[in-house]
């Protein structure tokens, strides 16, 4: 008998690996089966509904017919308001948390907040941004009041991933950089700003397409189901993608079948491409890597 | 010596990370142009020496120095641009640190810290400096590319380059050859023999015979204290007082 051949024990191990691979295997493949059937629906069934009118033509007929394209505009107005509210705001935080904070009471007071912030459901962030936007500060129904309550909500977003990316850049970086007597806000200009970027933009790009999203909270305080025209200012109420999506699957009658489908398609393919671009743009950064 | 002040003068100096020693009460002086060795095995406090001479407890709420430390005669606890005191002491690391930018910026990086910003004179410092590390040769077609991809050695050149650029009174070095070649290593060592010259050297070493081929006088730490401090010569030609400092140097523990 060959020194390397199978004992029982050998045999046994290797019908457990074997088992417990095609178990994690067909785990993850049950893990893609939402998705692969989501889009598959979604395309098959919205894509004779897409054409170029359909992106630049208002609705129409009691929103039956037309186009969806003061809705489109409407969430690239509330995205942009809310990220020009929340991206200096969180990464300022971040970098506070990072690169500034000690560790003390507070500190760690924050970061519970701050994990607390990320668990808050969206309806109470809606009915938050209610009271605090549209009523307290008086912006009343508006894309500010809604932008603002999306900021809100998807602030942990930004801080978390910009955190992160901070503390991936090695700590003997700033450690040289303060020998050299350079102080804490120059290593953090020079060294390890430029250096965290990439995830810090893979933050704010994945806050969009949370923020593209959400219907919950904009639809107290901003969205309005139907609007025949765009918004002029950032007071104004403005239709969204994601709220037109619920109204014509939900609150009109005679809405034809393949319309919400459509839009539902060009919701997805809206995020679909921001995260596709957060990838490419991280794979070309790390291949950029610098140490 | 020529000049009799002490270049650096310690005295009962504590060091603490929370509530564990790691430096414990040591009085010492480093005198203007010698390289100072300090040897002693891992733990014995080599590091936070260095680490208190450039004020790092700022940057580490856990740390705390107690003692006095005289740099050419000044209390640095009492030096309010502490940024100041750390441009005139250069700090090498046992790993080496090539900033993640190019060659030419991470030498030029200090002296713009400095305000300098003529082209012209950063080109001069970058050349000099590179120079006297003894790697301008290697990188000088190449002053664009990325400090921090350099092989191991021309990082830790890179890193001396960068400390030289500061202009330092006071070079510090922490095991500065722990992941260098030992072609590299001898090379470095040329280097600091002729800065000798021109500044004065701290340098912290795993090598007992290291120590032996730089070092005017040498410094013995063991568990957080000062054993002793004699001539290089004589503690390696047994004539120190401490059988323990012959025990390591002769490599029977440590």
């Amino acid at each position: 008998m060959s020194m390397f051949a199978r004992t029982t024990l050998d045999q046994q191990n290797r019908r457990v690996e074997w088992l417990v691979k095609t178990l994690f295997l067909m785990m993850t493949v049950l893990l893609i089966v939402p998705v692969v059937l989501i889009m598959g629906i979604l395309i098959q069934r919205g894509a004779p509904v897409l054409s170029w009118g359909f992106l630049t033509e208002v609705p129409t007929n009691g929103m039956t017919a037309g186009g969806i394209f003061t809705a489109l505009i409407g969430t690239v107005w509330i995205v942009t308001v809310a990220l020009i509210a929340s991206v200096p705001i969180g990464v300022a935080a971040a970098v506070y948390l990072s690169e500034y904070a000690p560790d003390n009471w507070l500190t760690r007071a924050i970061n519970l907040a701050i994990i607390n912030l990320a668990g808050v459901p969206s309806i109470v962030h809606a009915l938050f941004g209610l009271g605090a936007f549209v009523v307290f500060f008086g912006f009343g129904r508006s894309i500010l009041a809604a932008s603002l309550t999306l900021a809100v909500m998807t602030l942990p977003i930004v801080i978390v991933a910009t955190r992160e990316s901070l503390q991936a850049v090695p700590h003997a970086f700033r450690e040289a950089c303060w020998n050299m007597g350079a102080t804490r806000w120059q290593t953090i200009r020079k060294v390890v700003l430029p250096n965290s970027i990439s995830g810090i933009l893979t933050g704010v790009i994945l806050e969009v397409s949370r923020t593209a999203g959400e219907t919950a909270p904009i639809m107290f305080t901003g969205a309005a189901a139907f609007l025949p025209f765009l918004p002029q200012g950032v007071l104004d109420q403005t239709m969204a993608m994601s709220l037109h999506l619920y109204v014509v699957s939900t609150q009109v009658p005679d809405v034809p079948d393949a319309l919400p489908f459509g839009v539902a398609l060009v919701l997805i393919s809206m995020v679909l491409v921001m995260n596709a671009t957060s990838i490419a743009f991280r794979v070309y950064l790390r291949n950029k890597r610098k140490w | 010596m020529v000049d009799a002040t002490p270049k650096l003068s310690v005295r009962e100096l504590s060091v603490l990370y929370g509530d564990k020693v790691a430096l414990d009460g040591i009085s010492l002086d480093v005198l203007p142009n010698e390289i100072f060795g300090i040897i002693g095995p891992a733990n014995s406090g080599k590091t936070s020496f260095l680490r208190a001479l450039n004020r790092m407890e700022e940057f580490d709420t856990n740390m705390t120095v107690r003692g006095t430390i005289l740099f050419e005669g000044q209390d640095i606890s009492a030096v309010r641009n502490v940024y100041a005191l750390r441009r005139k002491v250069g700090v090498v690391f046992p790993l080496p640190v090539g900033l993640p930018m190019s060659i030419y910026e991470n030498v030029a990086f200090a002296p713009k810290l400095a305000g300098i910003k003529k082209k012209a004179q950063l080109d001069d410092i970058v050349e000099r400096c590179l120079t006297r590390a003894a790697l301008w040769d290697e990188v000088k077609d190449r002053l664009d590319a990325l400090g921090s991809l350099l092989s191991g050695g021309q990082q830790q050149r890179l890193t001396i380059a960068r400390a030289l650029s500061q202009e330092p009174e006071l070079l510090l070095l922490d095991e500065f050859s722990i992941a260098v070649d030992p072609v590299t290593t001898m090379r470095i060592e040329d280097v600091l023999k002729e800065l000798k010259d021109e500044i004065t050297i701290v340098l912290v070493t795993n090598l007992v015979q290291q120590a032996r081929r730089l070092a005017d006088r040498t410094a013995f730490f063991l568990e957080s204290e000062l054993v002793e401090v004699a001539e290089t010569e004589e503690l390696f030609t047994g004539t120190v007082k401490d059988q323990r400092t012959r025990d390591y140097v002769e490599g029977r523990f440590g």
